[in-house]
């Protein structure tokens, strides 16, 4: 019994982990019936991989809303203050200078570098935070071992449920994907 | 260059669709990313002489550069009281040139007009080297480019700060985020069409430099979630942005008190020139890359049709703003201002205002006409000629306002010199060797957004069959 619990020990750690359960669909109306099939069947770990962004998918796999415009909105705010209250501090306080009695605080001649500064910090929030909540650079990603996963970025409509999802089980969740019209299935490890 | 190209399709001239017929996800796919693809050996001689014409002009340009930086400005025709010549001139053509780009890539997505797509990327590329063209000028115009940091706002041992209530302070923030937001959106948007690459080359070089530059993109549909609202987000801040960056650069003369320059009129009026000269010139260079590369199902005569009603519309905006300085220097009632008109319609520069009126209010009245917008070598005529007309307009309000302003006594005469030509025509390398660069190296059609035109498209015509068929 002890024996053959650590060769099966063994064995997990020389061989790579299945990491899902991947199918291809054929087009954008099938995977988004999949998706919701596939979530109503008490999946949870579910990610779809497009060609093209499919409007509707997203609520279909129960992503929520990014946070990323909030994200934009601290960005720009940061832009616009930031440089209104520089210019501010440089004109009154460090660097004041009297041109013929003309007001310090001249805020209609800020305008244009505030709102420069508002569209540069949201713009770079809005790229950087991007970036960031999707996890990239990340050139390496178990989904890529899948077979024919190459035809993801060309005209391929995939579809996979992770081995960690609670439910998972290799046979139901690929009798379950063919049930719903995928064109191949495939367990794919990490 | 068309003989040695792996896909030669048929030319097939759609007037009414914005897709050749037949066309399905991976030949869209195929027939832009086999473009880059295409081993670097057999890169087609077409390429490697415009390589090499362009590289020819950059030479120029470098020497013109060199001889500037070791002489000094005294090398060009400008003078007091004509202290802009040709370096701000050309700053103004470039950069307005740089915004048709950002207006089909931005403005265009917000409205939802399906045919940028398989023009934006090619003139967003446009944009960003028109604004390397552009920002050159105001750097190398100080005569003493080394201390061109002095611009920016940095806490110096001097103790002193820039003038923030300058215009050509406020040009130094635009121009710089005009530059790194357009770097930035057009990056976003190569991301998917970089995968694509990295997903189709067969060898580990492009495999590895696509890879690294697609950050690992997998098409997940919550990346595409963030995706889609990043690019929106974008091309909202992009919108107000390229407005802002040509009224500020307008705002560099309307601020000054000279005659023809001091007027409310100028942002807008600038920044329809930007738009009219800019989509001449992406019309220019779209017909010549979609001949030599067969991308006639893809650019059809319908985009060119809706450029030309484009160009046209600002033109006459334009035009409506020539009428309107001919009237407010009447009706200002101020000698100076009238005596500006008289001086450009007879004065001894009047050639100059004329030829802008020929290439930029009368030769593209013919795109009234559907026969002439449908029609590319009339077509190119035109644009070429929009191009040459709005150098004339910057021509026009820079030096004849500068050579006659208030006293006849402190007149003076600009004479560009062969280093004002070689500067200007040297430009043209540092743009075409970076244009031909990105077609070599970079998807110039964005495919990911093509494949999403064939899937609208797909499902319009057969709103009422099965949707599979789309794929290939």
């Amino acid at each position: 019994m002890f024996k053959r619990k650590s060769n099966a020990a063994e064995a997990a750690s020389t061989a790579p982990a299945t990491y899902g359960m991947m199918a291809e669909f054929n087009g954008t109306d099938e995977i988004i019936a999949a998706a919701e099939s596939v979530r109503a069947a008490g999946y949870t770990l579910v990610e779809a991989y497009t060609h093209i962004p499919v409007h509707g998918l997203d609520d279909a796999l129960g992503h929520k809303p990014t946070r990323l415009p909030w994200l934009v909105l601290a960005g720009g705010i940061t832009g616009a203050t930031g440089l209104f209250g520089f210019m501010t501090w440089v004109n009154l306080v460090d660097y004041p200078m009297n041109i013929g009695g003309r007001p310090l605080f001249s805020w209609p001649a800020f305008v244009p570098i505030t709102f420069e500064g508002m569209v540069l910090f949201s713009a770079l929030a809005a790229v950087f935070g991007l970036i960031l909540v999707c996890g990239f650079p990340m050139p390496y990603h178990p989904v890529f071992n899948a077979p024919g996963f190459e035809r993801a970025s060309v005209n391929g409509f995939f579809l996979c449920i992770e081995a960690k999802d609670p439910q998972y089980n290799a046979a139901n969740a690929s009798s379950l994907l063919t049930k719903l019209g995928a064109t191949a299935v495939h367990e794919f490890s990490e | 260059m068309q003989t040695s190209q792996p896909l030669k399709p048929p030319v097939v001239e759609s007037y009414d669709e914005l897709l050749g017929p037949g066309e399905t996800y991976s030949s869209v796919t195929a027939r832009i990313s086999d473009i880059v693809l295409y081993p670097l050996l057999k890169t087609p001689w077409g390429w490697i002489g415009g390589f090499i014409a362009a590289g020819l002009l950059l030479m120029l340009y470098l020497y013109s550069l060199a001889t500037l930086f070791t002489v000094g400005i005294g090398i060009w025709g400008i003078n007091i009281p004509i202290a802009w010549g040709f370096d701000i001139i050309n700053f103004v053509w470039w950069i307005g040139i740089g915004h048709a780009g950002t207006l089909i890539s931005a403005v265009l997505l917000l409205f939802r007009q399906d045919w940028r797509t398989s023009i934006n990327r090619a003139a967003e590329a446009m944009t960003i080297f028109a604004v390397a063209c552009a920002g050159i000028y105001p750097l190398i115009h100080t005569g003493r480019p080394w201390l061109d940091y002095w611009f920016l706002p940095y806490p110096s041992t001097m103790g002193m700060w820039p003038q923030f209530r300058s215009p050509l302070e406020w040009d130094v923030f635009a121009i710089s985020t005009y530059a790194t937001v357009s770097v930035l959106f057009w990056f976003i948007g190569l991301i998917p069409d970089l995968a694509t690459l990295r997903d189709r080359s067969q060898h580990p070089i492009p495999k590895i430099f696509y890879g690294l530059l697609s950050l690992g993109w997998r098409g997940a549909a919550k990346h595409w979630q963030r995706y889609e609202k990043a690019s929106l987000i974008l091309a909202g801040l992009s919108t107000p942005l390229v407005l802002s960056v040509h009224s500020i650069i307008s705002f560099d003369f309307a601020v000054a008190q000279l005659p023809g320059w001091h007027v409310t009129v100028f942002p807008p009026y600038f920044v329809a020139g930007a738009v009219y000269c800019g989509f001449a010139m992406v019309i220019v260079l779209m017909i010549p890359i979609r001949h030599w590369f067969g991308l006639h199902s893809l650019i059809t005569l319908r985009h060119f049709d809706v450029m030309s009603k484009v160009m046209l519309a600002s033109g006459l905006i334009v035009t409506y703003g020539y009428f309107g300085e001919i009237f407010y220097s009447w009706y200002s009632g101020s000698i100076y201002e009238y005596f500006l008109i008289v001086n450009r319609i007879a004065g001894p520069w009047a050639w100059s205002y004329w030829a802008l009126i020929l290439f930029n209010v009368l030769i593209p009245q013919v795109l009234w006409f559907k026969r002439y917008r449908t029609n590319l070598p009339v077509l190119f005529f035109v644009s070429l000629c929009i191009n040459v007309g709005m150098w004339f307009e910057r021509w026009v309000i820079i030096v004849l306002s500068l050579t006659r302003d208030f006293l006849p006594t402190s007149w003076g005469v600009y004479t560009p010199t062969f280093y004002d030509w070689a500067t200007y025509i040297g430009s043209f390398g540092l743009f075409f060797i970076l244009f031909f660069l990105f077609i070599r190296l970079l998807p110039m059609v964005a495919i990911f957004e093509v494949r999403d035109l064939v899937h609208k498209t797909a499902h319009k015509a057969h709103d009422n069959e099965d949707h599979g068929h789309a794929g290939a």
